[in-house]
């Protein structure tokens, strides 16, 4: 017998079915010839005990129950946040549940998809995918060129089998078989007086198409991705970002990035302007449209560009999103004497979809001591019966930022990197808001209110937009996409391709030929039994004319 | 169009109460069913012998459709060829149990009939939906749910013309009425317009094929839990329910459970392309292992599983069965729990 590809197994089976023709005994014995074959590997020594690793890794059961663990090994990735996706909500998970966290991260859990457990899994998968595939396609070439295999002995236990007596000669039976058997695309070969024929090579092919496809991802993933980055930063209305690392607000370079891979450009943001609806029974507000008109320069070059969600655009090998959107307040403070010694815009977090957003603001030189403010801004601010204000409406028809300041020590000299959004209050005092018995400041656009103790004062200057937009690098997408459509295609091939075997016999009778018709199904193969049919009727009429002349 | 969105829900409505007598028949097809099963089993032996006792004549057309196919179209050829056409006992005396179901009662054209006519108002609240918002109706979880439903459903109607697969109405209906209710009841939302992630040609063709593939995946699933039930009937030689044997036989249910799970499959490849390219226009990244892309990729892999598993000794049979259940399972877990309860870009729920 011809050897066996690992899709053979059922075929193996099929084959056997000379022997047995249930599908139940089949199974059941299946089981116990794996059983066996398992057991009997003889000893072998070190080369033998590595083959049989082999042949256990790149087994199909094997196959199978790594698919069945990788399922399972992505699970807990869904249930905490992690590090790659979500980086603040690992941060919460770990105030929230400090034991439970050490825990998880000695285990990875946080970083689940680059874990040591999760790679080990897909790399052993794909090893026995690589294992797998390389037999099958040097076997699926050989077969590709060789001819369809000798009939066997007895058809009677194979699918579809049929005899049918005809009055013709043996010769003439076989050669109308043949000529049907071509017309319905068989490949088809004559050993004695019978014919054997295949057809479907190209579900293997799609099959192995598929698999190879799989490696594609992969691989591309692996190797292009190393030169593949991402970087984020807020851009400020009328603040003009240039493409260099010191840039960039955060930047996540792949394994092979050196700097100079980026390409000078300068981005600046002309204006953002958001659409809101509002549903007058719910009083949701809904977000329709945001739009970033920015001005690029290129080469000394200068050209008008939109950005907008979903619609990202192309600069210089890089790919710039539109991600994210709010305000930026720009704040004066005073010293005593009425001196500016700080006036910037200061980016805000939105908090809610009514763009209620938090903000720090670090004032580091020019006053006695450092001051550290924490605001609120809400743009449609309304005052709550408690007192509290809210934001009603995500547009500035009613701007107002609260602010609670802080000074002493802000901790910006000692060499330790400060997140720029979080103020560590731990060693500072408060000067208003809270419990110091001075109210938080309050500020409309234009308005300005003095800090206590004579420090100096607080303006509320103007309220320009910002926009946080991502800028990514990745060379794994044309592979990425090619492979992926090769998968969808050899799926769609190897699923819907049936391939099958038929073989005719004819032996002389005394008033004509006996002829006997079988199929075998490669895979499954739904159709076989209509098909082996279909064959012995059309045989059958192109037999009758023989008979008339 | 706040008129439209209201004829919807009443179509909702009226469409449930119809699946609610729908279910009912065919629920009481499968019960009636039972007592004639008991006759068929005792009768079964019979017959078996019977087809046993003919083997030796040359035609055997007491049972096996194919063999009264072939027969026919033998004479069909019409052009004088003598042709006598053998077929094996064995082959003649398994078609007994693995073809058509027998013992279908007269509850069943009724039930059958009045599920085409929910779903045609099914159809109508999803139609009158997707005017009434002006885009397509598979925007938020009520929308999904109402139009995956009607998929379903679709699927199940569309393959009785294919196959008889009429003893899955019970699962099917219920199934559907059961998802209509919750999402109706729990899960609505008035139309609202989309926020601007979701502003893509990729929500028409993304979210339609995911629906289509959960439509296929839910009968593929009915189809799995149907072989179950018959397989376990024929090991243990116990009554337990007995509409089960009117079912065709375990290893037809598992071949066609098979043939609908890869049309699912294939879609659902074909869903977790498409998410990946419009993840990349929305989210600047095709793959970012966000809480909906790992479910989805999760499903994926135990369908792969599932097909492999049909190709693996010793997996066949109940085993993959329980697969693709579970597969299915996660399916629906990613529509309501990593919905509703997990947190991550995918927050399109509209709750
Ligand atoms: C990354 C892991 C893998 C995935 C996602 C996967 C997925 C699939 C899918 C979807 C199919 C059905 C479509 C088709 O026939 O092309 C399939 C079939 C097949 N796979 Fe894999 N596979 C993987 C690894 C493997 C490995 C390691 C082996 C070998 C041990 C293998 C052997 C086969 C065989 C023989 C078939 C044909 C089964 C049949 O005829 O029904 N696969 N695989």
């Amino acid at each position: 017998m011809e050897p066996l590809r690992p899709s053979d197994h059922i075929d193996a089976d099929a084959l056997a079915a000379e022997r047995a023709a249930e599908r139940d005994d089949q199974e059941a014995s299946g089981d116990a010839r794996g059983a066996s074959a398992a057991i009997a590997q003889p000893a072998l020594g070190a080369v033998g005990w590595l083959r049989f690793a082999w042949r256990q890794l790149t087994s199909m059961r094997t196959a199978l129950v790594l698919l069945l663990l990788l399922a399972v090994a992505a699970i807990p990735g869904s249930l905490v946040p992690q590090r790659s996706a979500d980086p603040n909500g690992v941060v919460q998970y770990r105030e929230d549940n400090p034991e439970l966290f050490d825990i998880l991260d000695t285990l990875q859990v946080f970083d689940t998809y680059t874990s040591v457990w999760f790679s080990a899994i897909y790399l052993l998968l794909f090893v026995s995918l690589i294992g797998c595939i390389i037999p099958r396609t040097l076997h699926h070439a050989r077969a590709l060129r060789s001819a369809p295999p000798k009939t066997p002995a007895r058809l009677g236990r194979l699918v579809g089998y049929r005899t049918m007596d005809a009055p013709a000669t043996v010769e003439q039976a076989l050669d109308a078989a043949h000529a049907e058997l071509r017309r319905r695309r068989y490949r088809v070969a004559r050993y004695g007086d019978s014919l054997s024929a295949e057809r479907g090579y190209l579900r293997e092919t799609g099959n192995l198409v598929f698999h190879m496809a799989l490696v594609g991802v992969l691989a591309t993933i692996g190797f292009a991705g190393g030169f593949a980055y991402n970087g984020q930063k807020v851009l400020v209305q009328d603040q003009t970002f240039v493409n260099q690392l010191t840039s960039y607000d955060s930047f996540n370079p792949g394994r092979f990035f050196d700097d100079a891979r980026l390409d000078a450009y300068g981005i600046r943001l002309d204006e953002f302007s958001a659409e809101y609806g509002l549903d007058q029974t719910t009083g949701i507000v809904q977000p329709l449209d945001f739009t970033a008109a920015v001005t690029v320069t290129e080469n000394g070059e200068q050209r008008e560009r939109v950005i907008k969600v979903n619609e990202p655009i192309d600069l210089a090998g890089t790919r710039l999103y539109l991600l994210g959107n709010g305000f930026a307040p720009v704040v004066t403070v005073r010293d005593a004497a009425g001196e500016v010694v700080f006036s910037e815009p200061v980016a805000f977090l939105p908090q809610d979809a009514n763009l209620t957003s938090l903000g720090i603001i670090k004032v580091p030189d020019g006053l006695d001591e450092q001051l550290g403010m924490i605001g609120f801004f809400y743009p449609s601010a309304l005052p709550l019966e408690s007192g509290a204000l809210t934001s009603i409406y995500p547009e500035p028809d009613q701007p107002v930022l609260t602010l609670n300041a802080f000074t002493g020590d802000l901790g910006l000299d000692d060499g330790v990197p400060r997140n720029a959004y979080a103020l560590d209050t731990d060693d500072l005092e408060q000067i208003t808001g809270g419990d110091t018995g001075t109210d938080s400041l309050v500020l409309g656009l234009g308005q300005s209110a003095d800090l206590p103790n004579g420090i100096g004062s607080v303006e509320f200057t103007a309220l320009p937009r910002f926009v946080s937009v991502d800028i990514h690098h990745d060379p794994t997408q044309a592979g990425v996409l090619v492979s992926s459509l090769l998968i969808l295609g050899g799926l769609v091939v190897s699923l819907w391709v049936p391939r099958r075997r038929m073989w005719v016999t004819a032996t002389a009778t005394d008033d004509g030929v006996r002829l006997q018709y079988a199929g075998l199904a490669r895979g499954d193969d739904p159709g076989l039994e209509q098909a082996v049919a279909d064959l012995a009727d059309a045989h059958s009429q192109r037999l009758a004319p023989t008979l008339e002349s | 169009m706040e008129n439209l969105v209201a004829y919807s829900l009443v179509a909702v409505y009226s469409a449930m109460g119809v699946y609610t007598v729908a279910f009912i028949l065919f629920t009481l097809d499968l019960a009636k069913r039972s007592v004639a099963a008991t006759d068929a089993a005792s009768a079964a032996p019979a017959e078996a012998a019977a087809v046993a006792s003919s083997s030796s004549a040359t035609v055997t057309a007491a049972s096996g459709s194919s063999a009264t196919v072939t027969a026919a179209s033998g004479a069909g050829s019409a052009s004088g060829v003598a042709t006598t056409i053998e077929r094996p006992v064995t082959a003649a005396a398994s078609a007994l149990s693995t073809d058509g179901p027998v013992g279908a009662t007269r509850f069943q054209k009724a039930a059958v009939a009045l599920a085409a006519l929910g779903w045609l108002l099914h159809l109508a609240a999803v139609l009158t939906r997707g005017v009434a918002a002006e885009r397509v109706p598979w925007a938020n979880m009520f929308e999904f749910g109402l139009t995956a439903t009607a998929v379903g459903m679709g699927t199940f109607l569309g393959a009785l013309l294919w196959k008889d697969v009429r003893y899955l109405g019970a699962y099917i209906s219920g199934f559907t009425l059961l998802a209509l209710g919750i999402v109706t009841v729990n899960f609505y939302v008035d139309v609202v317009p989309l926020p601007p992630a979701l502003q893509s040609g990729w929500l028409v063709i993304h979210v339609l094929v995911a629906v289509l593939a959960t439509g296929f995946f839910a009968i593929g699933a009915g189809l799995s839990i149907m072989q179950l039930l018959r397989s376990r009937a024929a090991a243990s030689k116990a009554e337990g329910l007995r509409f089960v044997q009117t079912l065709p036989g375990a290893s037809a249910l598992e071949s066609l459970a098979y043939r609908v799970n890869v049309v699912g499959f294939v879609f659902w490849t074909f869903t977790l392309i498409a998410g990946a390219i419009w993840a990349e226009r929305a989210w600047g990244r095709y793959w970012g292992w966000d809480t909906k892309e790992v479910w989805t990729f999760i499903i994926w892999t135990l369908f792969a599983g599932y097909i492999h598993a049909r190709a693996t000794r010793g997996w066949r049979g109940d085993r993959s069965a329980w697969l693709a259940i579970i597969g299915f399972g996660a399916v629906i877990f990613n529509y309501t729990v990593v919905n509703l309860f997990f947190k991550g870009l995918h927050a399109y729920s509209g709750l």
